[in-house]
């Protein structure tokens, strides 16, 4: 009994010494020298795996990084700046502040704005309802609403509001990895600043069609009519194949265009509606003014003729 | 028009087959009533106790795993949890324990199909799964085989062994063929069906009228139960010609125990067999020597089981290598003109 | 029992299906369609590019007149189908179901341009040379008519350092429901005839076949009865099934010869043309008319009268479908083109095209898909795939994005017949992934 016993201790632990030793001779013989900085650098980036920086993963990134003399057209969306330093740090390199960015859906033809003109019945993938055909309303540009955008989102930032119909971005979850924006086959996602008090005001439709078939098809598409181009005293917003696009560095966030579009396409997100109320009140106030002073004009020139 | 008045809009095709995945598992549930009713016919009532059982019980086993482990949709009227209860009850002795068979259920259902993520993504055949475990976990059970008695005959009947079993323990105890051939049926026997064996593996000809049938419908190809069945033929042949003495015929291997069983209704499952007919071919071949080698140099005295399970391992494979031939590449696809052609 | 191998019906070998063909309006006769109010031309009903165009609003053209040219040698022209004044010239919806350019033509009167022969009787006799007649056919515009649309004299220009033994005249028409081809061949055998003439000539072949699915045994018996007087052609009969139309399964099928894959019939020594085409073919070189009108099949189970039209190019689909005894009320699809490749209709206010070879209204039961299961890899897909390839893998692959490998699996050698997804019994949409699979890789491979 004994003999088993210390036969069976004697035959385990030589096998396991043997292991061991091929083991660490194997990985001796197969060893790859890396720098040990890569290790170090993709400790400190998020691991998601992403691909927001254009990178594969997060470790052929921190292999980039290593590599890169200059950082300053590389950059994590997910980590941001504070990763970056942190990088820079380790690498002995210095940073370039980023702004961090935000998806932004650019477009608001809800089903309620626009109407359904056929039933598409094919597979849920808008890249295969997008080769099919223009969509299934009369926008040819507008959102298709079967949520490539959510099934590629790997941070759950991204979800199809089931009464709009439209695409929804959770502020805090959006990453900027660009991952939508690629998988979008209408290209309706765009990334913008995500602008001082999270506040951004953009133009929420990229119909190109003329105005009257742009308003047909959707009742909030921009008609290109250009008043809030007029109303920018910025010169922040211009009117390209019938549409009004504002150009995020120089718009000053004033949001006087908001209130003057008459599709109501352009979407203020996190304005205080105070303020938005306040400028409504006051185009309201001038609107009457103009009114009174036209009244009177036609009065005084009506006293004058008699 | 729909009732929105609007058109529907869909890539074509815009015509679709008749034949969908539910009325091929009914028609194969029908393919499988006449080794049923023979069945029947054999052992009695009890056979149809046990196959309805054994359905009841996969069907439960299916319904309570997807709703309350995987809290996913219930899709059990398609018709594979029949399936795969008729099948594994086929392959059980009619005089089987209850709570055996309930055993068999669980694991053919919960671990043969279920658990690597249901209908489609089973690697194996899950009524085989469910039979070689209780082969294995109750060999005595599994094994004693009530003597076919007629319509009337209780569960409580005499018991026998099988043409097989009885011919692997003869050969063992230094017997040769032909002495044992006066106890074993005789051919024409076994194929009609008065074999001693498992429920569904009884009678030939009613597994070939299920054949018939489901080639028909066009559920099946020919080449998996074709070739199961040619490669048996061949490779028991050739012991049988090397030494008649030690190797019954190849007949009487095709007709005995559950090679027919196999290669109509086991080896066929969509889901664990090659997707190309070269696939197929080499698929059934694998089954027919695994079984041969099995029943003539194994401890079991059949082998279409495991040879069939061996052989769903290997599918994957198959599938990677014995791809059909490619449209436009090969002899076919290169032109030279020939100068009295050319003007 | 004696089987005459002469009249054995071939097929192709590998893969195919047989669905229901319901030829409904096999026995309706070509009627000509009543003139539109308006037409909308688009300049891109062909592959290629688009054309220019040559006419304004406002202006005044004859039926037959040239109103856009092609744009380089893969391009086609543009006929007026129409006597009447320009109107709008725009981005408009046609069957493709994207916006593209059209001209739209309100209808005056019916004069046609001078050139033109109208008479009715048959010019037998081919004055023009081999180049002649290509010209003559890129000036008419001629483009294949069997769905594809590829502008028929560049097929008809072989390139140097290849030749052409064979001239396979393609009257299969696999496609369920569709008879436009077969009442061509029952109605214009003998225009047929000459035009596969005039093609030989230009393309300097002794040998042209017309092929012809068994289930137009007529056609078959007649255009036979007519061979005496046209040396080199012959008359094949095929078994039915799809998609025996398409170019590389007709050339396996009557020459036991394969087109290369991601190589072109002219690698084997054999040109396809659709009868359709032959038959514009011989008014474009011997009646010196373009291609402004087709026969188009107007069909559906629900149809009042399914019926075979002569139609001017550029007429609106509802006006195929009034005449035909107006949309049934449990229509839930319309399709341009075959049940298996057609594409089906948001609006039915699209133009007829070059190309629109049917209009195939489908009810609502019908049209919508079934309820998809797991893929259960039965292998039908693999077995049913013309080209070998197996559709369940690559759909497989292509939902998960992995171009790299569909590419492997050879997924642009697909034609997109969709014997796939007809046949899958787990109702899977195998076509629609194995499209999204290409457009991937093609993507890759462009960039």
């Amino acid at each position: 009994m004994n003999e088993t016993v210390i036969s069976t201790i004697l035959i385990l632990t030589g096998l396991g010494v043997l292991a061991a030793i091929i083991l660490y001779l194997v990985s001796k013989r197969f060893y790859v020298k890396e720098d040990p900085r890569i290790a170090m650098v993709e400790e400190v980036l998020p691991a998601t795996n992403c691909g927001g920086c254009g990178e594969p993963g997060c470790h052929a990134f921190a292999e980039k990084l290593v590599g890169a003399t200059d950082l300053s057209e590389l950059h994590c969306p997910v980590g941001g700046n504070e990763v970056m330093k942190q990088v820079a740090d380790i690498l002995g390199l210095k940073a370039v502040e980023k702004d961090p960015y935000i998806a932004v859906v650019r477009c608001s033809g809800s089903f309620e704005h626009r109407k359904k003109t056929s039933v598409y019945d094919g597979s849920a993938s808008c890249t295969i309802a997008a080769e099919l055909y223009s969509g299934d309303t009369g926008c040819a540009y507008g959102c298709l609403g079967l949520g490539e955008c959510e099934d590629v989102c790997d941070f759950d930032a991204i979800h199809i509001n089931p009464i709009t119909g439209l695409p929804v971005v959770n502020e805090d979850k959006c990453t900027a990895c660009n991952a939508c924006i690629t998988a979008c086959p209408k290209d309706i996602i765009e990334l913008w600043p995500v602008g001082r008090k999270s506040q951004r005001i953009y133009v929420a439709c990229i119909n190109e069609d003329k105005g009257g078939t742009a308003r047909k098809s959707c009742a909030v598409a921009c008609s290109g009519c250009s008043k809030c181009m007029e109303e920018c005293g910025y010169d922040a917003i211009s009117i390209t194949n019938n549409l009004a696009t504002i150009d995020f560095d120089k718009c000053k966030l004033c949001a006087k265009c908001v209130g003057v579009c008459d599709a109501q396409s352009i979407i203020a997100d996190n304005i205080p509606v105070a303020r938005l109320e306040k400028l409504e009140a006051k185009r309201q106030k001038e609107a009457q003014k103009k009114k009174m002073e036209a009244q009177k004009a036609k009065e005084e020139a009506k006293a004058n003729k008699a | 028009m729909s009732q929105s008045g609007l058109l529907t809009v869909s890539p074509s095709p815009h015509v679709h087959t008749a034949l969908t995945v539910k009325q091929i598992m009914w028609r194969v549930v029908i393919a499988m009533v006449p080794a049923l009713l023979m069945s029947v016919y054999n052992f009695g009532v009890s056979a149809l106790i046990i196959t309805m059982m054994a359905i009841l019980f996969c069907a439960i086993t299916e319904y309570a795993i997807v709703k309350y482990l995987l809290h996913q949709e219930v899709t059990l009227f398609d018709g594979s949890a029949v399936i795969t209860g008729m099948l594994l009850a086929f392959n059980v002795p009619t005089n089987l324990p209850i709570y055996i068979l309930l055993i068999g259920a669980i694991v053919a259902v919960g671990i043969g199909k279920l658990s690597f993520g249901g209908l489609g993504n089973n690697p194996f055949n899950p009524a085989l799964v469910g039979r070689v475990f209780l082969l294995i976990s109750f060999p005595v059970e599994m094994t004693t085989w009530p003597v076919p008695g007629g319509l009337l005959s209780g569960i409580d009947a005499v018991t026998g062994a099988t043409p097989l079993g009885l011919l692997k323990d003869g050969l063992r105890s230094g017997m040769a063929v032909p002495e044992l051939m006066s106890d074993i049926p005789s051919h024409l026997s076994m194929f009609i069906g008065t074999q001693a064996g498992s429920l569904g593996e009884m009678s030939g000809l009613a597994m070939l009228i299920g054949l018939i049938f489901m080639l028909q419908q066009k559920v099946l190809t020919w080449h998996v139960p074709i070739t199961v069945i040619v490669s048996v033929i061949f490779f028991s042949g050739l012991f049988w010609l090397v030494d008649p003495s030690q190797y019954a015929d190849p007949l009487f291997h095709v007709l005995s125990g559950g090679v027919m069983l196999g290669a109509i209704f086991m080896a066929t499952d969509y889901v664990t067999s090659p997707v190309s007919h070269r696939g197929m071919v080499i698929f059934g071949v694998g089954i027919g020597f695994f079984t041969v080698l099995i029943r003539l140099f194994g401890s079991y005295p059949e082998g279409i089981s495991f040879a069939i399970l061996i052989m769903n391992a290997f599918v994957p494979l198959i599938n990677k290598y014995a791809k059909q031939h490619r449209y436009g590449t090969g002899t076919k696809a290169t032109f030279e003109s020939t100068p009295e052609l050319v003007h | 029992m004696s089987i005459n191998l002469v009249n054995a019906l071939k097929t192709f070998h590998q893969g195919g299906i047989h669905p229901d063909d319901a030829k409904l309006s096999a026995n309706a006769e070509i009627v000509p369609l009543p003139l539109p109010k308006i037409v909308t031309i688009p300049v891109s009903q062909h592959i290629g590019k688009p054309a220019r165009i040559l006419v304004e609003r406002g202006d005044m053209v004859k039926v037959g007149q040239i109103i856009a040219t092609h744009e380089g040698f893969v391009s086609a022209n543009i006929h007026s189908s129409v006597c009447g004044k320009v109107g709008i010239i725009d981005e408009m919806m046609d069957s493709t179901g994207f916006k593209h350019t059209a001209i739209t033509i309100r209808v005056k009167g019916d004069d046609w341009a001078e050139e033109v022969d109208l008479s009715e009787e048959i010019n037998r006799t081919i004055c023009a040379s081999p180049e002649e007649i290509v010209e003559q056919i890129m000036g008419a515009g001629v483009v294949g008519m069997g769905g594809a649309a590829f502008p028929s004299h560049v097929k008809l220009s072989v390139p140097e350092g290849k030749t052409v033994d064979h001239l396979l005249i393609n009257g299969v028409e696999c496609e369920p429901f569709l008879t436009a081809d077969h009442r061509l061949m029952l109605e214009k055998p003998e225009e047929i005839l000459v035009g596969t003439q005039v093609l030989m000539k230009a393309l300097g072949v002794s040998k042209a076949i017309i092929c012809i699915e068994d289930n137009k045994h007529d056609a078959i018996e007649l255009i036979k009865s007519l061979l005496k007087e046209y040396e080199g052609i012959s008359v094949q009969g095929l078994q039915v099934k799809y998609p025996q139309g398409g170019e590389k399964q007709l050339i396996e099928a009557i020459l036991d010869r394969e087109v290369p894959s991601g190589g072109l019939p002219i690698d084997v020594g054999v040109i396809v043309h659709n009868v359709g085409t032959t038959y514009a073919v011989y008014q474009a070189v011997q009646k010196n008319k373009p291609l402004i009108e087709r026969v188009v099949t107007v069909t559906g189970r629900s149809l009042e009268t399914p019926s075979n039209f002569l139609v001017r190019i550029g007429t609106p689909v509802i006006n195929l479908i009034a005449e035909a005894g107006g949309l049934p009320e449990q229509a839930g699809k319309v399709i341009s083109g075959g049940p298996m490749m057609g594409k089906a209709l948001a609006d039915l206010n699209v133009p007829i095209a070059k190309a629109t070879s049917g209009i195939l209204i489908i009810d609502e039961e019908e049209a919508k898909r079934q309820e998809e299961y797991n893929c259960l890899h039965c292998g039908k897909c693999v077995e049913v795939c013309p080209i070998g390839l197996e559709p369940y893998y690559l759909m497989l692959l292509a939902k998960n994005h992995r171009a790299g490998q569909t590419s492997k699996e050879h997924i642009l050698d697909c034609m997109e017949c969709g014997s796939c997804s007809w046949v899958c019994p787990s109702n899977r949409p195998i076509l629609d992934y194995i499209r999204l699979g290409k457009k991937e890789v093609k993507k890759i491979k462009t960039s």
